[in-house]
């Protein structure tokens, strides 16, 4: 089958490769496009270790047609922060131990990410149910929820001193 | 986990997607969100050599509420149905089965005109939608009919749409009085053992109007007629509430699987039934 030209933005940046329509959006991340934190746990839309942010929400990258996401805006844990700056939520899964292998993690940052922009105060019980689709083999969870609700503690109150 | 082949195209028209998939038949499928259709071609089920996405069409978009009536375009997603106010007011019960479905990642991608139109028993939408008593607009070479999503579902993965139709949208009467969408699943993402959609309303202390319908319990969705009857015109006692439970419970057919024998289907079939009933007389 012919290869499409497969024009993205990711992490901010204008990006074109060439892929067969078939390939998995996490494929072409992964294998095209070189960013490989996006991660390959099931393969089969269970385990959330390979969510992206497409245009403002939270998918699951092995369950989405590279030509399904043409002209797309993609942001991956890439986008998030980088070893020299940390992103906050990526700061308060180092401090709350919200990590143990760290395969997940990805995943739960990029969606932690999504689920902080559209309540920015969540309870516990709306990050557990926000963070559902996001399975970790090892923390058993508990340290996830408190790293999320720590990083919105601060992201708040980060906000309310630039006021 | 490698999908065979496919071309892929992406019209901006309802018309321009009638006339790829009518051209080129069976080898044709559309996509709307994926979610069910993407895991059954990862698994070389289906023998699809076109694919026609229908994100590019504007008009599949958009959640209307005019005066009683409330239109949703089958593109709408699951997490748009959550998050929309206008329906929160017009039809609660919407978002209460939508929060039901999968997880945040699905929702998000999901649509309702997927979810109807799939044919699998597991949906959720299908048994809300009969509940409702909801009817699908679909267009075909030869133009547009109605079916009312009572007389939609044939057989698993069969329903009334020809091959060259599309659903372009869903409508519903705004509801008033008490409503439930119960389900009973064994983990979160995971579609119901049982489930049940219930709306009630209450005049003086009787019961003026109710629906019951539902999920998984068969391999159509099911409208209960004559658990409807047990409770119209009933004081809704604990004597008429059981006996609608009864009804509905009798109208299931659901078969063995991973999610257990019939007994325990039928079990938990009563266990949310009776739930949602309850709930819903409670907010009637
Ligand atoms: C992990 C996981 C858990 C899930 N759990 C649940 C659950 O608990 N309950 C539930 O209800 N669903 C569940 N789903 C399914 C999910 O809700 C699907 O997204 C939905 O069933 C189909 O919607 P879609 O937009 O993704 O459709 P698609 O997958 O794109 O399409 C499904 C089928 O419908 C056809 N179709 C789609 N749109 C149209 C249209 N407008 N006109 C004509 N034909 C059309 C397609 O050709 C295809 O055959 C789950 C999915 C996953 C991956
Ligand atoms: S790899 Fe995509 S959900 Fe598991
Ligand atoms: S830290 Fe190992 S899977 Fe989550």
């Amino acid at each position: 089958m012919d290869k499409m030209h497969l024009k993205l933005t990711v992490n901010g940046e204008q990006v074109e490769t060439l892929a067969e329509p078939r390939e998995l959006l996490i494929h072409v991340l992964r294998e095209r496009l070189n960013i490989t934190g996006p991660h390959i746990g099931c393969e089969t839309s269970h385990c959330g270790a390979c969510t992206v942010d497409m245009d403002g929400k939270s998918v699951k990258s092995c369950t989405i047609f590279a030509a399904q996401a043409a002209g797309a805006d993609i942001t991956t844990i890439e986008g998030l922060g980088n070893p020299d700056s940390l992103h906050v939520l990526q700061e308060m899964f180092k401090e709350h131990h919200g990590l143990q292998c760290g395969f997940c993690t990805p995943g739960m940052i990029t969606r932690a990410h999504r689920l902080l922009q559209e309540n920015s105060d969540p309870t516990e019980k709306e990050v557990r149910f926000g963070m559902a689709g996001n399975l970790c083999r090892c923390t058993g969870y508990q340290n996830i929820i408190k790293a999320i609700l720590a990083a919105a503690a601060e992201m708040n109150a980060a906000k309310e001193a630039a006021q | 986990m490698i999908p065979a082949a496919f071309e892929y195209h992406r019209p901006d028209t309802v018309e321009g997607a009638v006339k790829i998939i009518s051209d080129l038949g069976d080898e044709a499928r559309v996509v709307a969100g994926g979610h069910s259709l993407i895991p059954m071609m990862k698994l070389r089920l289906t023998g699809l050599s076109h694919l026609v996405d229908l994100q590019g069409i504007g008009g599949l978009k958009g959640i209307s509420v005019n005066g009683d009536t409330i239109t949703i375009g089958a593109m709408v997603t699951q997490h748009e149905l959550i998050t929309s106010k206008d329906l929160a007011s017009a039809a609660p019960i919407m978002s209460e089965a939508a929060l039901q479905i999968a997880d945040p990642q699905v929702r998000y991608m999901g649509t309702i005109g997927g979810n109807v139109a799939n044919g699998d028993p597991g949906n959720d939408m299908p048994g809300l939608m009969q509940c409702l008593n909801a009817s699908y607009t679909l267009v075909g070479p030869a133009g547009e009919r109605t079916v009312s999503a009572r007389e939609f579902y044939e057989a698993a993965y069969f329903t009334e749409r020809e091959d060259d139709e599309i659903l372009t949208s869903i409508s519903f009467a705004a509801t008033s009085g008490g409503f439930a969408y119960e389900k009973q699943k064994r983990k979160i993402g995971d579609y119901a053992t049982a489930a049940a959609a219930v709306l009630i309303t209450k005049d003086g202390g009787k019961c003026s109007a109710a629906s019951i319908a539902l999920t998984n319990l068969a391999d159509t969705p099911i409208y209960c007629e004559a658990a409807v009857a047990a409770l119209v015109g009933s004081n809704l006692s604990a004597d008429d509430v059981g006996a609608a439970v009864k009804a509905a419970v009798d109208a299931s057919d659901p078969s063995e699987d991973n999610r257990g024998p019939v007994e325990f289907k039928k079990h938990a079939a009563g266990v949310v039934i009776r739930c949602a009933i309850e709930r819903a007389i409670e907010r009637a």
